[in-house]
């Protein structure tokens, strides 16, 4: 497949909001529409795009770690989510909640569901990404032997 | 990504290894006053409360004798494991599978639920399996762990079936109270039932006829696992749960006749056969089955001399039959063979071995100042006490015996004092940590034999009365006197003479008996396990033959089916049905996402298929949408939009469409009336499902609780992180394993290439 300048040059552009955008579905999740998995798939969409148009050793090159890392830490970050309740005495999975902050006389809680979203996030991100990737490459190198 | 340990540190991990075993010896050592004075020791911890299940343990005087077999010869078998395993690539995982079984075995012996008790059960089944196949690269190895787990996870089932119909019998899961509620429970409606699915359990495990027949194969497994799993204490857990419920459901005619028809049998078969063997490790498999015969016979008794001589005959074959074992892996370790035939003279240029072999067969044989004869006198004490046939149990258990006396012939004197092929000639000594544990075994046995008094009063009293409370305790003796059973003694060494010298015209009508007749299960279980292959692959054949489409055409058809079926069946006619014009933006999106999917089926250009997908699903959004519902009609597009990429990913590098649909017209008419008829069943459920009353109950808890206990105003992202979490977790592994199982496939494909 012959490079696209134009995909190449609406790539770079745009797969840094792309990116942007998927924390921001993450972060906003709990009181609007979004959350870890339409997050993770936006990201998802982000980093594919990438592949296709740059390969996918540049998206190696970019998160540095391999995805299926990503999936570990994902099912760590929702297990350690569950078993903080655990170790607290209730029942695993129950919501923990601090409040870290007030602003304008409201409350700025931080709970453990937050965590579990990141987890969610990280090993949806992380089974997409190990799958484009390997597809990429496997077809790169079918191409390749052709 | 891994840590990989130098072998330095395993080796010293290993060696150190026998410290867990040695300090668990002591500690039940300390236990023994507290027994003797006829306490017990009990703990719990709530486990499933719910179900009334806890992890409750105790040790009586039946559980610390298991206890001190376990750990006393777990201690010599890591020991000797150290320099047996020396330079093996996976030494590390062998000293973790022989520890992690230990505790199972320990929690076996010690559980007093039942429910924890099977779990231990199992837990031994599994690690005997990953031992059995520790050498996993030679087939034999692999076929004989399958079959030890397949025979004796098949009873374990059975017993699970047992406990679960005996706590509905008795309503408890302790066996401490099932005890008190003996009478009730043989009087029972379900008794027969449980005793079958509890002696189902005992008999695989402690290879009883017909199930005898996985005990010999285990011998693929290292020998100091030999000489623990599969004679010192796996292949006991059998005994000790006959012992443990004699108290419970023994004394009954069918229990009586069921365990001296079957042990006694066991006992004459698997003498007789290891007679026959040429493999040390082949002959001390037979004997254990015969031994684990006649200890299952002697519970089949009632009376406190059958109950002590199961106890002390445990004792007496967990200490011969382990330092026989040891022996037997120190010749393989140091001559590289097992056969009897290549082997003589070991005793000149082995001698601490051979001294072990001496004392231990000795024992077997049943001499006199060995703790073996005093094992012997009180078995033909308790057989002849026997309610139910007692003389055919004495004359199983005298001819049981006589042969074992013969084996011990065989096992000794060609090996060891003969001198014909001169394979000692060349032959050294094993190294200290491999000849010390079957030596001090075999001190052992000629120590108890020399004061029979001290290990009745201390070890095998006590666990008589933990199952059976005594008028009179046996009395063990050097010598009683002139009575039957020294009668029996002596028959008995007169008998193993006379086989030894004739021992091939015996295995001969061995052989001729077993050409006539299968004496077990062995062709059943290749029947069974041939018959489950069979139909996995005929089921590859006609269900998953590769073909992406036929897959999918199951799927379908399957969904069909059963949806259909269920819907018709709870069908109450389709006038509940109304259906109301949509308002004209509605229609004019339908209309945009039928042409979309016609085009998706009929065009040919990759491309356009690939577009018109993705205005499928945005379409499907955007009705979402209209209803009210963001969330849905976010994620609905994102999944579009990453399947459309990823699609395009695959797709755009295969050849146009058409030139791979290569169906019939037939095939193509049978997947249109699929893909029709799957549509409209889903547009009627819907329907149906929009004309009934919705409850809102939920939607006004979630609307309720969202803000005040979760700290959330999206309702739908509350409900997958918080409310319903434990359905998320289960939905992210899914991911996870999909993710992990896909990579795995698109990189076998290229390695296969």
């Amino acid at each position: 497949m012959t490079r696209s300048v134009i995909l190449a040059t609406a790539t770079r552009f745009l797969v840094s909001m792309i990116l942007v955008f998927s924390v921001y579905l993450l972060l906003r999740g709990h009181n609007a529409p979004g959350g870890g998995f339409s997050g993770a798939l936006v990201a998802g969409t982000g980093f594919a795009l990438y592949a296709i148009s740059e390969g996918a050793q540049s998206v190696r090159r970019a998160i540095r770690i391999d995805p299926l890392w990503l999936v570990g830490f994902g099912m760590l970050a929702a297990l350690v989510a569950g078993l903080a309740a655990a170790a607290a005495g209730k029942t695993f999975l129950t919501g923990l909640w601090w409040t870290i902050a007030e602003f304008n006389g409201r409350e700025i809680v931080l709970g453990t569901p937050f965590f579990f979203d990141v987890g969610v996030y990280a090993i949806v991100l992380g089974a997409i990404l190990t799958l484009v990737l390997a597809l990429e490459e496997d077809l790169a190198a079918d191409i390749k032997e052709d | 990504m891994s840590t990989h340990l130098s072998n330095h540190h395993i080796h010293l991990a290993a060696r150190l290894s026998g410290l867990l075993p040695l300090a668990l010896f002591a500690a039940a050592l300390g236990l023994v006053p507290g027994i003797m004075a006829g306490r017990s020791y009990r703990a719990a911890v709530a486990w499933v409360p719910a179900l009334g299940v806890d992890l409750s343990l105790m040790i009586d005087g039946l559980s610390l004798l298991f206890v001190l077999i376990i750990t006393g010869i777990g201690f010599f078998v890591s020991i000797y494991s150290v320099d047996y395993l020396h330079g093996h690539a996976r030494t590390g995982r062998f000293f973790f599978f022989l520890h992690a079984f230990m505790i199972s075995m320990l929690g076996l012996v010690t559980a007093d639920n039942v429910i924890a008790l099977f779990v231990f059960w199992e837990l031994t089944t599994i690690f005997s399996y990953l031992l059995i196949g520790f050498e996993h690269e030679h087939e034999k190895s692999r076929k004989s762990a399958r079959q030890a787990l397949l025979v004796t996870g098949a009873g374990g089932l059975a017993l699970l079936a047992g406990f679960l119909l005996l706590q509905i019998a008795s309503g408890t899961y302790e066996i401490s109270q099932m005890v008190r509620a003996a009478d009730d429970l043989q009087a029972h409606q379900l008794y027969i039932p449980i005793l079958v699915l509890l002696l189902a359990g005992a008999f695989t495990k402690s290879a009883q006829f017909p199930f005898h027949f996985w005990l010999p194969n285990a011998m693929a497994a290292p020998s100091p696992i030999s000489a623990y799993l599969h004679s010192a204490t796996m292949v006991k857990g059998g005994i000790y749960l006959l012992a443990r419920f004699y108290p419970i459901m023994g004394g009954t005619a069918a229990w009586e006749a069921t365990l001296v028809l079957v042990g006694g049998f066991t006992a004459v078969l698997g003498a007789f056969t290891a007679l026959g063997q040429t493999d040390l490790k082949k002959i001390l498999a037979y004997t254990t089955v015969a031994g684990l015969g006649i200890m299952t016979m002697l519970l089949g008794g009632q009376s406190t001399p059958s109950m002590t001589a199961v106890l002390t005959f445990l004792l007496v074959h967990a200490l011969y039959k382990s330092a026989l074992f040891l022996v037997a892996g120190i010749i393989d370790h140091q001559t590289g063979t097992r056969e009897i035939a290549r082997l003589d003279g070991l005793a000149r240029s082995m001698p601490f071995t051979g001294f072990a072999a001496f004392a231990a067969c000795l024992s077997m044989a049943g001499f006199p100042l060995f703790f073996g004869f005093i094992g012997k006198e009180i078995m033909y004490k308790g057989v002849l006490a026997e309610t139910m046939m007692p003389g055919l149990a004495a004359a199983a258990a005298v001819l049981a015996n006589g042969l074992m006396t013969a084996v011990a012939g065989v096992f000794l004197i060609r090996p060891f004092l003969s001198d014909r092929v001169g394979i000692h000639l060349e032959t050294k000594e094993a190294g200290i940590r491999m000849w010390s544990g079957p030596m001090i075994l075999g001190m052992i046995t000629i120590f108890f034999g020399v004061v029979p008094e001290f290990v009745g009063r201390v070890l095998i009293n006590p666990a008589v009365k933990a199952i059976h409370e005594p008028s009179k305790y046996v009395e063990f003796a050097i010598f009683h006197g002139i009575n039957d059973p020294l009668a029996l003694s002596v028959l008995t060494l007169g008998i193993g003479a006379a086989l030894y010298v004739n021992r091939q015209r015996v295995n001969c009508g061995v052989c001729a008996v077993y050409r006539a007749v299968s004496l077990d299960a062995s062709q059943l279980y290749e029947h069974v396990i041939n018959a489950v292959a069979a139909a996995g692959k005929a089921q590859n054949r006609i269900l998953q033959n590769g073909s992406l489409h036929r897959y999918f055409f199951i799927v379908a058809a399957a969904f069909f089916m059963l949806t259909a079926f269920s819907y018709v069946r709870g069908m109450q006619g389709f006038f509940g049905i109304s259906i109301t014009m949509p308002p004209v933006e509605q229609a004019l999106l339908l209309i945009v996402i039928l042409a979309a999917a016609a085009a998706v089926v009929m065009t040919r250009s990759v491309l356009l298929a690939i577009c018109s997908l993705g205005v499928v699903g945005a379409g499907i959004a955007i009705v979402f949408l209209t209803f009210g519902a963001p969330d849905l009609a976010l994620t609905q597009l994102l999944v579009e939009t990453l399947t459309v990429i990823i699609v395009s990913i695959i797709l755009l590098r295969l050849p146009s469409l058409g030139s791979c649909d290569r169906r019939g017209r037939g095939r193509m008419f049978c997947d249109g009336a699929l893909a029709a008829a799957t549509g409209i069943l889903v547009t009627t459920l819907m329907l149906t499902v929009l004309s009934s009353p919705l409850d809102r109950s939920l939607t006004e808890f979630f609307e309720k609780n969202s803000y005040l206990a979760a700290h959330g105003k999206n309702i739908v992202n509350v409900i997958l992180v918080d409310f319903r979490s434990f359905d998320t977790l289960g939905e992210i592994i899914v991911v996870a394993a999909a993710g992990i199982a896909g990579f795995a496939l698109i990189r076998r494909r290229r390695y296969n290439s």
